[in-house]
């Protein structure tokens, strides 16, 4: 079968693999080990750049990475849920520029609003994007591509219309907004914080939680999750509701940290998200896709954002560099997912 | 599944006549005439209807392909990139002391290219969607032309370039001759050839068209070779038009294509659709566009327009065919 999913994969070559003797091939190393090969990847990378310049493994740097790589993170969760279940959200930066600039705006008209409320108010305008999505997606049945790529355009222009094409800048959001993202809790930041509460709840939710194993039985053959019984509808508004939730929430603290909300925030911003899924494993087949995975794909790409400025890589070279690494990387899963197919199918016992 | 019968000939009857998605188109067209000739006086003017053509067309040479991949089932969103890409190749190359006319010829040469990778990509890794192949070179192409040309304009072209974007035939806009030309290959391509009816064949049943002693590969090669090329007509015509070219432009211009594409009643499932309905959607997003834009609606208001007018067209199909079977089970 083309569509089961990882683990089952390997323990049905583990069945097989009992009675003959074991024979690993490359493509099975590959899918046993992608996370190692990918830290192996990261520790050999951050090396040769610190060769090339020895500001890049300071402290300072490392923490500059890791709070601008948490808000690439807490997107990936959502992403990675979303293309388990055969989906794709390329609205996610349209959706975090939109609760962003309602969140500055809210703040600039009433300075002192508690943070946690904005968030609430960001997390809220992301959560009914993601609604309207998953209604298409789910109940309308409209392409994920079709409906996402249409709202991108509806909820961009809407953050133009509510900002009136104006920016809301530093000096209009007061201190106690700024400090979500430069603020720490327990002396860790407080994205990194976040991104670290969102990782472990995420981690739960597709482990150990009924709903999140659904996602993955969706992924892994629509049609006979149908049949066992699962709400398919309700589990795809679901994986659509939490992706504009954590965009909104992403929105709020992308706007907090930059200090500034413009209409055209984070545009193309969903890309760099896809290829930190894509990076980690997640395939875009569905059904497969791993915590860890992301985690070490989304640590990749914030290292290459910010390593690649600091070898002097011209700036124009990056959406090369970018697009790039996200064909490698399906093609890459794809081989792997080939060979790992053919391995099975010899050592199925007939 | 209910098996699907792709019908040689439509059976005539007058109630199948009026109850087709083209007619719904034409009501709306006329829908939009009466709303912008109430809003603005200039609307109807010929002179201004015939010009505002040539604002418009040059991204509608991309339509008449994307409705053979959307035919098929597949997508392509990267034609926004490669019509940067093959345009400002030309304009580098011209830049660079190569001749006009040889530079045009690259500039197609380099669009087919790039359809022809997308086509072989995703007909190689038959497990990788056509969603992330094409979105992924649409990254990558549009990477390309900003490493050639960074955030320069290039132009200066020769004043007889100008042509394709500004002048006229016998009174008629050349770029409106030029795609009238093209409908014309196009839609005999798709209704009177047996290519065509492969490519129906293809959007239907993959499977069953590959068993059938069809060349899946080889046709969606050919169709997504042929989007590129279009794509680099349209970059022709635009950069005529614009008179420089930038790493940026025709952004969006994926997301024009394809909601015209479905507009016009070409099912994103596969295997329905004709040209007529895409042409009739051309005209309609054209003049919805132009309408607005001489009553002054920003162009960010035109993005949520559109973007609902894709989500509306997709929507509409879908909840009618919910609306039929719950019929039929009851």
């Amino acid at each position: 079968m083309k569509s089961v999913t990882q683990p089952a994969v390997q323990n049905a070559g583990n069945a097989g693999a009992g009675a003959r003797q074991e024979r690993i091939s490359v493509s099975a190393m590959i899918a046993k080990f992608r996370e190692l090969g990918l830290l192996a990847f990261i520790i050999l990378m951050s090396l040769g750049v610190q060769l090339r310049n020895p500001s890049f493994l300071t402290w300072e740097n490392i923490n500059d990475i890791a709070t601008n790589t948490a808000i690439l993170a807490i997107l990936s969760v959502g992403m990675m849920l979303v293309i388990i279940t055969r989906g794709i959200d390329l609205s996610i930066g349209a959706t975090l520029a939109l609760s962003g600039m309602v969140a500055a705006f809210t703040v600039k008209q009433m300075p002192d609003m508690h943070p946690l409320l904005v968030l609430a108010i960001g997390i809220g305008v992301g959560l009914l994007c993601g609604m309207v999505l998953g209604v298409l997606v789910a109940w309308v049945n409209i392409l994920p591509i079709i409906a996402t790529l249409g709202m991108m355009n509806v909820f961009r222009g809407l953050t133009f219309e509510t900002s009136g094409g104006k920016w809301v800048s530093a000096h209009q959001m007061p201190a106690s907004f700024k400090e979500i993202a430069t603020g720490s809790l327990l002396g860790i930041n407080n994205l990194i914080a976040i991104a670290i509460v969102i990782y472990i709840a995420a981690y739960y939710f597709v482990s150990y939680t009924r709903t999140g194993r659904r996602i993955y039985a969706i992924g892994s053959n629509p049609d006979s999750a149908v049949i066992s019984g699962i709400r398919t509808g309700r589990i795809l508004w679901l994986v659509y509701t939490v992706m504009g939730g954590l965009a909104g929430l992403a929105g709020v603290l992308w706007v907090s940290k930059f200090a500034s909300a413009q209409g055209d925030t984070a545009s193309g911003y969903e890309l760099s998200v896809i290829a930190a899924c894509v990076l980690g494993g997640v395939s875009i087949a569905g059904g497969v896709g791993k915590i860890s995975g992301i985690i070490l794909g989304s640590i990749l790409l914030g290292i290459l954002n910010n390593a690649m400025p600091m070898i002097n890589v011209s700036p124009f070279w990056q959406m090369f560099i970018q697009g790039s690494i996200i064909l490698i990387a399906v093609l890459i899963n794809a081989m792997v997912k080939r060979g790992l197919d053919r391995n099975n199918l010899m050592r199925r016992k007939i | 599944m209910e098996p699907r019968v792709i019908a040689s000939k439509k059976e005539f009857t007058l109630k199948g006549l009026f109850l087709q998605w083209e007619w719904l188109l034409v009501l709306l067209m006329m829908a939009v005439f009466i709303l912008n000739m109430n809003l603005s006086e200039y609307f109807l003017d010929y002179n201004n209807l015939r010009d505002a053509t040539m604002g418009f067309l040059d991204k509608a040479f991309i339509v008449l392909p994307m409705v053979f991949i959307i035919l098929m089932g597949d997508i392509d969103i990267s034609v926004g990139s490669i019509v940067a890409l093959s345009s400002v190749i030309m304009a580098d190359l011209y830049n660079h002391g190569v001749p006009m006319e040889l530079a045009v010829v690259i500039c197609l040469a380099v669009g087919a290219l790039c359809g022809w990778i997308n086509g072989m990509l995703i007909v190689r890794f038959k497990e990788l969607s056509s969603v992330i192949v094409t979105l992924a070179t649409m990254i990558i192409y549009r990477g390309i032309a900003y490493i050639l040309l960074e955030d320069q304009a290039s132009g200066n072209f020769p004043s007889w370039f100008k042509f394709l974007g500004w002048d006229y035939v016998g009174g008629i806009p050349f770029i409106l001759i030029a795609f009238a030309l093209a409908v014309a290959i196009f839609a005999y391509l798709l209704h009177k050839t047996t290519f065509g009816r492969k490519v129906y064949a293809i959007g239907n049943n993959p499977t069953a068209a590959l068993y059938s002693g069809v060349r899946v590969d080889r046709i969606k090669v050919i169709v997504f070779t042929l989007a590129g090329l279009m794509a680099a007509v349209t970059a022709l015509f635009l950069t005529s038009r614009m008179g420089s070219t930038r790493p940026n432009i025709a952004t969006g211009y994926e997301l024009e294509v394809i909601a015209m594409v479905v507009l016009g009643g070409v099912s994103t499932a596969g295997g329905k659709g004709r040209m007529i309905g895409a042409i009739l959607a051309v005209f309609l997003i054209g003049f919805l566009r132009y309408g607005l834009g001489l009553v002054n609606v920003s162009a960010q208001s035109l993005l949520i327009i559109l973007g609902l007018l894709l989500i509306v067209a997709v929507a509409i199909p879908q909840l009618k065919m919910r609306v039929g079977a719950g019929r039929k089970t009851t």
